[in-house]
């Protein structure tokens, strides 16, 4: 069983120096109540895992506003002035990863892989800071995984044993999140009793998740709102 | 001169020709967004968006948009009859699996072997590369979609990249407002130039050794 608990008490696990991994795409998909709850508890020097760095003052990117983040592993940071500048600046410190990379480096975290090898980013800057593998006459850049202390995924539906489904382009890596680390925690819009979801629709089996946030409720205009680019 | 629909009509309008029905593509952003218009009658390709989608449609009109539904440059989007979502592992799994029939790319510089730059200009630019870098070696076809020259007049087609690369070796076509070429094993092959421009006018524009066949073509705005 995952246990339903409110976002203020996941912000209140966090430590200063956590790892945590998120789910979201350009905002889609994006914890959102987890990142308030964060972003009010103002926790320091957080190590970040995502695919991009958000919109600037929306999704993740609010933690980069608010000076909450030193690390991050992204693949993309071009929507988010505040990471920008901290970039520029050296107070934030950026791992750029292909994204195709990233996300298999978190599966290998979340598998129990040691890494894996890939011919994405030979003859790129990325070739020169990775060790480099021949198998069978071909050049292979050797990944490793990737695992966080928290992953925050954001889920469309759960049970009670903690099954999400998802919705639509919002999934994006938040199942591959949900596998690679110690404490997962889904916000989800809707929480029915178990048996409620079909087997088949299941897309993150329960036994990946520890705890369960219920989503504020908010309009479809908030929602949009939410994802668009700001001006 | 082309004005910014002429030369996006022209650019997008040429790579789409080289779309056959039943293909599975990427489009970038930028100039390849304006690809799927100008595709051909009976060719229907299944778009595919690292985000997440096989299948994605065009935008939703103005009041239906979606916030579970967007493209891998945060636009809104609909579903086509037969879209399917994955997850981001599966997405990249589609990519760097070979299972794209095509990828187009915008870019900032490309060169004779066929490398791409777009991902980052040193000291002045850094967004990262996204889902480039994969696209650039897992497409069966990729093809880059740029301007021929900067705003200075300087060549983009250059002999070696001097950006950082986003794909080394990694092209199938390049595709200006002023050529199309194609990247052979002997170099870089000049087979068409653009209706308003000629051969002379695409050799003084190109940093970029051009390999001249016996005839070169002429590509047109769509129709």
């Amino acid at each position: 069983m995952a246990k339903v608990i409110t976002a203020k008490e996941v912000a209140a696990m966090v430590k200063e120096g956590d790892k945590i991994l998120f789910g979201t795409f350009l905002c889609a998909g994006a914890a959102q109540d987890l990142i308030d709850a964060l972003v009010e508890a103002g926790t320091k020097n957080l190590q970040i895992v995502a695919i991009s760095t958000d919109w600037d003052g929306k999704g993740i990117g609010k933690l980069f506003n608010s000076g909450q983040v030193k690390r991050a592993q992204i693949s993309w940071n071009g929507g988010n002035k505040a990471a920008q500048s901290q970039y520029a600046s050296k107070e934030l410190d950026i791992e750029f990863n292909p994204q195709g990379s990233l996300m298999e480096r978190i599966r290998a975290g979340g598998a129990g892989l040691g890494g894996f090898l890939t011919p994405t980013g030979i003859g790129t800057v990325i070739e020169e800071q990775r060790e480099t593998l021949e198998v069978d006459g071909k050049k292979f850049i050797l990944e490793k995984p990737i695992r966080g202390d928290f992953a925050f995924v954001k889920a469309a539906k759960a049970d009670k044993v903690g099954n999400l489904t998802y919705s639509k382009t919002s999934r994006n890596s938040n199942p591959v999140m949900a596998t690679a680390a110690d404490v997962v925690i889904a916000e989800v819009d809707e929480i029915v009793e178990t048996g409620d979801i079909d087997p088949e629709d299941i897309i993150t089996p329960g036994l990946f998740v520890d705890y369960i946030v219920k989503s504020k409720k908010r309009t479809h205009e908030e929602r949009i709102e939410m994802i668009k680019r700001p001006q | 001169m082309l004005t910014k629909e002429q030369e996006m009509a022209l650019i997008a309008g040429r790579i789409a020709q080289e779309m056959k029905d039943g293909y599975a593509v990427n489009l970038g952003i930028g100039y390849p967004t304006a690809i799927p218009n100008h595709l051909p009658k009976n060719v229907h390709v299944m778009i595919h968006s690292e985000n997440g989608i096989v299948g994605m449609g065009p935008r939703p009109k103005t009041g239906e948009e979606d916030p579970d539904m967007i493209n891998a440059g945060g636009a809104s989007i609909t579903a086509m009859k037969g879209a399917s979502y994955v997850d981001s592992a599966a997405s990249f799994a589609i990519i760097r699996g070979g299972h794209l029939s095509m990828t187009v790319l915008g870019a900032l510089q490309v060169d004779q072997e066929g490398s791409i730059a777009n991902w980052m200009i040193p000291g002045k630019f850094t967004p990262g590369m996204g889902g480039a870098m994969d696209l650039a070696v897992g497409a069966k076809q990729v093809v880059a979609a740029l301007k021929h020259v900067d705003k200075d007049g300087k060549s983009k087609v250059v002999k070696k990249c001097d950006l950082p690369l986003t794909g080394y070796k990694s092209l199938t076509l390049i595709v200006t407002d002023m050529a199309f070429m194609r990247v052979t094993e002997k170099g870089l092959v000049l087979e068409e130039v653009a209706y308003w421009t000629n051969v002379d006018e695409v050799i003084k524009n190109t940093e970029a050794k051009l390999i001249l066949p016996d005839k070169i073509g002429t590509f047109h705005l769509p129709e």
